[in-house]
This record gives C-alpha cells, sequence and structure tokens, in this order.
C-alpha cells in the first residue's frame, strides 16, 4: 500500500505509532521530548521564584547586620517550638508529594490520590500552625503599622518570651527598629503561605483530577512539575526558618 | 542519546525519599540543637550550612535533579550562580558604602 497514511507520514513514525499516545503534542517528536521541555519551563519559573524570594532575603540580610540586636529580640518573640513543629510538617509533606510523583510514575492511582489527600492536609497543617503564631503577634501588637508596640523591647520584664529569653531592654531607636524585622517576618512567611495556599488549590484541583485517573496512565507531567513548586517552597521554609527564628536562641 | 532515555525513565524510588525523610528530619533537629549552643560568630554559618545542605538533599532528591538531563542541571546552576552574584553585588555595595559599621 504505498499511499497508506503510515508511510507517508515516514516510516520511523509509522514504527512508533502504537506509542503515541493522546497527550503528545503534535510540535513534540516524543513524549520524552516533551516532557523534558515541561520540566524545563518549570524550572524556569522555579528560578524566578528563587529571585523573588533571594530579593527579601538580601534586605534581610543587610537588616540584619545593621540592627542586628533589633533582631535578635524580634526572633525571640517567634515560638520555636512552633516553627520546628511546623518545619517538620513541611517536610513530611515534601516526603509525601514526592511519593505522589513516584505513584503517578508508576500508575498507582489510590496511592496517587491518597498521597496528594495527604500533602494537602499537612499544607493546611502548616497553615493552622501560622495562624496560630499570627494571632500571637496581632495580639502583642507585633504587626508593623500604626498599632505596633514596642513595649516588649523596651521593658522585657514584661513580656513573657523576652523575659524567658533573657533579652535585656533595647534603647529606644534599636527597639523601633524591631519592626523592620517583624515586616520582613511577615512579608516572607506572609508570601510564603500565599505560595502554600495556591499550592492547595491546585492540590484540590489534582486530586479531583486523580481520582478520575487522570495522572496514571502515563501522562505525569502535571503531577511532577506541581511536586517541583511544593518542594521549592518547602526549601524557602528551611531558609527562612533558620534564618527567622535561630538568629539567637543561646 | 541513550543518555536522554535514560533520564527519562529514571523513577526514583520510596527507599530513597524515605532515607531522605529522615535526613531531612536530622537535619531538623540538628539545626535547633546547634541554635541554642553560643557559638559566637559560627552560628549563622552553621544553621545557613544546615539549610543548604538540607536544600541541596531536596533539590536531588525529591524534585530528581540527580537525575535530570544535562540541561536542567545547567540551567539550575547558572540561575544559582546569578541569584549569588546579585546577592555579592548587592552586599558589596552596602559593605564598602558603610565601611568599619559591620
Amino acid at each position: 500500500m504505498p499511499d497508506s497514511p503510515a508511510i507517508e507520514r515516514g516510516a520511523h513514525e509509522a514504527a512508533d505509532e502504537q506509542e503515541h499516545p493522546p497527550y503528545l503534542r503534535h510540535h513534540f517528536n516524543s513524549t520524552e521530548q516533551q516532557a523534558d521541555a515541561a520540566s524545563f519551563a518549570m524550572w524556569l519559573f522555579l528560578l524566578t521564584e528563587v529571585m523573588f524570594f533571594g530579593g527579601l532575603f538580601t534586605a534581610y540580610l543587610i537588616y540584619r547586620n545593621w540592627y542586628y540586636q533589633a533582631f535578635v529580640s524580634g526572633s525571640h518573640q517567634l515560638n520555636v517550638v512552633w516553627g520546628t513543629v511546623n518545619t517538620l510538617v513541611l517536610i513530611c509533606s515534601s516526603f509525601t508529594m514526592a511519593m505522589g510523583v513516584w505513584c503517578a510514575e508508576t500508575r498507582r492511582k489510590s496511592g496517587l490520590v491518597l498521597c496528594l489527600t495527604l500533602t494537602a492536609i499537612l499544607g493546611l497543617g502548616f497553615l493552622g500552625i501560622k495562624t496560630i503564631e499570627y494571632s500571637e503577634k496581632i495580639e502583642k501588637h507585633h504587626v508593623p503599622g500604626l498599632h505596633y508596640n514596642i513595649s516588649s523591647f523596651l521593658y522585657p520584664d514584661s513580656d513573657e518570651a523576652a523575659k524567658a529569653a533573657g533579652d535585656k531592654p533595647l534603647p529606644l531607636d534599636m527597639a523601633r527598629r524591631t519592626e523592620l524585622y517583624f515586616s520582613l517576618y511577615f512579608l516572607m512567611t506572609g508570601m510564603h503561605a500565599l505560595h502554600m495556599i495556591i499550592g492547595i488549590g491546585i492540590l484540590g484541583y489534582m486530586i479531583f483530577r486523580a481520582r478520575a485517573g487522570a495522572y496514571t496512565s502515563g501522562h505525569v507531567t502535571f503531577v511532577e512539575n506541581f511536586g517541583l513548586y511544593w518542594h521549592f517552597i518547602d526549601i524557602v521554609w528551611i531558609y527562612l526558618f533558620a534564618l527567622l527564628y535561630l538568629i539567637s536562641r543561646h | 542519546m541513550s543518555e536522554q532515555h535514560e533520564h527519562a525513565h529514571t523513577i526514583v524510588g520510596p527507599k530513597v525519599y524515605v532515607a531522605i525523610l529522615f535526613a531531612l528530619l536530622a537535619g531538623t533537629a540538628l539545626t535547633v540543637w546547634a541554635s541554642f549552643i553560643d557559638l559566637g560568630f559560627w552560628n549563622p554559618i552553621i544553621a545557613l550550612a544546615i539549610a543548604t545542605t538540607k536544600a541541596i538533599l531536596v533539590v536531588l532528591f525529591f524534585m530528581q535533579v540527580k537525575y535530570s538531563s544535562r540541561l536542567t542541571k545547567l540551567t539550575i546552576g547558572a540561575g544559582i550562580f546569578m541569584f549569588l552574584t546579585l546577592i555579592s553585588l548587592t552586599l558589596a555595595d552596602y559593605i564598602s558604602r558603610a565601611w568599619g559599621s559591620w
């Protein structure tokens, strides 16, 4: 059959026609090439995120060097126990996400749904703990703005956390700089939390789709790329935890 | 060609993920413990070193970069190099303007 469409399209394509899955876009040669391109693009996006958070980290670094005492006293207001628990929760969620990618790659549908659900639950747990921490700051008027209160830093004996950490009273100008610490604290953890909220939203969509068997028939790009995003959030938190919570605990 | 095909089919198994999970949990415990010891100048350096080790573990294994194409590795390397360059230049500017007050 010289005019059969298979031969017209070339012997090579005809040979692997059976392996042509419907999700292979026509502008890619192979599923490998398609997956590589998608992963490459995801990494480019993550690098823009690195630059975005990198700006915040640089601001933190400079102000921390200028107003070190204010940053130390400010960080003593954070609860290391909640911070540590949240770090563990997020690391576990990264693990369940990695397992989810594995389930998708090995076509385990119920395993994938379970892993994605656990990841979403751990993510919500993280946000719940963050809410507890934020509400403490709101109660003590440690949110930068008109109602910001520096008495914890001028009179550390009046403040439980400051007293426990053995803080010495800061001079007025340095005590005011704690507002900078909390500005960076809310900006960085807030942007991190926003990324988590977006991630949990996408997780909900993925759980819905995974239950219909969307990612367990060979096309795992979406799960893999979301995994990259979720692990990136984890990495940001690893640095935030070390820099915001553990400045000076000794 | 063969390399290109290999990485596309590499599937990292649960054993690796569990090992990395425990390494990350141990790293968290270590960094909290280290922060309560007075090491002076070294405290932030150790905290950042542990955080970076954890980040590298996540990138290499959870994010499967160890098994990725060279293009991906080069992209990430270039991005991190760019980031460190920008930080260094910014800090060099600030340090040299307020000379002595750092």
